[in-house]
């Protein structure tokens, strides 16, 4: 049985390791590598790593941080933010990073992802989708850091994203995203119905049982753990964590 | 000396900072031909798909030299993922032949088969055959995979791990100086580091 993994997602702004709240309102969190190393002395099971700026700065992937950060972690490390090239991808998977997430290329320039399909094979690539609901309750996906609707709609999106070979989603809902709330388990369901690729949902986890939620009802291939990781508790201290594993398994039925 | 070769498709730098951490001093990341030749041990990593694992080997000139280490000198060598996938004769994923060192074929996960998503992507639990292995592992040993196709044995005796995925499969071979993992060691904690130790510190 392959284990539902917990991923802790550090958010970087120009080096720094911030958090958000609904994709807004960075706040200072530390540096990350420090918060790297302690991820690796609590063995969680895949980090990943998010330059949420870059994109919408049309700034290249900070490769000297990344590589500090790949030769700290001894766990699959996934990192996106301002990928749009095939250069820029070889040279992450050449730093150590093991799959890269791609955002708005994704939507722009979907022969890229045809050639790192074709290079670096499916499980090196994620695609990564931000949804917000419009109105009337329909599901939208925002790039540029959730500052631009592109009018598409979601299930034709996933079907294209499957014929092209993409090895992984990263669905965040936007609204939920830094508001402990739980994760959207609709949602979740109904992309995990239509989809064989795996899939990681991220935005509004706030405990265990949110987890458990997203593993056993929505059938999640992984959780993505955003202020939980980074904070003590909702509206309190900075403390870099992540649940115990002998908690996990209770939930997850490992 | 430990080599890493380095014909351009790999996650080289996770594996020499997983063999840095537990203690080996002397590792080489190198497509010279000579380098490779005269090393202790050798690692074959790899991330993609087989053709272009086996085109990147051929372009850098080193499938005789490979040949010459691992069938002539027997040299103790490690493919990891794509680099295990590449020592069996050959893949489903691509036409080029592979190294054949075992027997044995690379296939796809059936697609079709209900509930299995692929690729086959994060931590399971293995079972180890090898009991020299197994002595060396921390209990309950699981790994990271990532992977979409895998390796079928034709010979019983070669395997060394298996791991269920909706049904099991070969997820580590061994045939004399030959050794293939399908996970990464290099991203699985501490027992990628017992993997590695065993590999580093044992000879075959």
């Amino acid at each position: 049985m392959l284990q539902a993994r917990v991923i802790p997602c550090l958010q970087i702004i120009e080096g720094g390791l911030y958090k958000t709240t609904q994709f807004k309102n960075p706040k200072y969190i530390g540096d990350p590598i420090n918060a790297v190393k302690i991820f690796n002395e609590k063995e969680v099971d895949e980090l990943m790593v998010l330059d949420i700026t870059a994109s919408k700065s049309n700034r290249e992937p900070n490769y000297e941080l990344l590589k500090q950060l790949a030769s700290e972690c001894f766990m699959p490390l996934s990192y996106g933010g301002g990928i749009n090239n095939f250069k820029q991808a070889s040279q992450l998977f050449e730093l150590g990073i093991e799959k890269i997430a791609i955002n708005t290329a994704a939507i722009t320039n979907s022969k890229l992802i045809s050639e790192i399909v074709q290079v670096y094979g499916n499980q090196s690539i994620i695609v990564s989708i931000d949804i917000k609901k419009n109105f009337f309750g329909k599901p939208c996906i925002y790039t540029n850091n959730g500052t631009k609707n592109t009018g598409l709609d979601l299930f034709v999106y996933l079907e294209k994203l499957e014929s092209l070979g993409v090895g992984e989603l990263l669905i965040t809902d936007i609204d939920r995203e830094g508001k402990w709330s739980g994760y959207n388990i609709d949602l979740l369901k109904s992309i995990t119905d239509k989809v064989k690729m795996p899939v990681l949902i991220n935005g509004g986890c706030g405990n265990i049982d949110h987890i458990s939620d997203a593993i056993n009802i929505g059938k999640a291939n992984g959780a993505v753990v955003g202020s939980m990781a980074v904070y003590q508790k909702q509206g309190m201290g900075v403390l870099i964590s992540f649940p115990k594993y002998s908690d996990l398994e209770k939930v997850l039925n490992l | 000396m430990i080599t890493i070769v380095n014909y351009g498709l790999g996650n080289i730098g996770s594996i020499e900072n997983m063999l840095k951490k537990i203690g080996v001093t002397e590792i080489l990341v190198s497509s010279n031909h000579e380098e490779i030749l005269k090393s202790d041990k050798l690692i074959l990593p790899g991330v993609g798909s087989f053709d272009a694992g086996m085109e990147k080997i051929n372009s850098s000139g080193l499938v005789n030299v490979l040949n010459e280490a691992v069938l002539i000198n027997k040299v103790p060598i490690l493919g990891i993922c794509l680099g295990m996938q590449l020592m069996t004769k050959h893949s489903e994923e691509g036409e080029k032949s592979g190294f054949g060192w075992v027997d044995a074929e690379t296939v796809k996960f059936d697609f079709n088969k209900q509930n299995i998503k692929v690729p086959h992507m994060g931590w399971n639990y293995v079972d180890i055959l090898d009991n020299g292995l197994k002595a060396n592992l921390p209990p309950n040993p699981k790994f990271y995979f990532v992977h979409s196709y895998f390796v079928k044995c034709n010979n019983i005796k070669d395997i060394m791990i298996t791991c269920d995925y909706e049904g099991k499969f070969v997820a580590g071979f061994k045939k004399d100086n030959v050794m293939g993992v399908q996970f990464h060691p290099e991203k699985s904690h501490k027992h990628g580091m017992a993997f590695f130790r065993y590999f580093v510190e044992n000879n075959f």
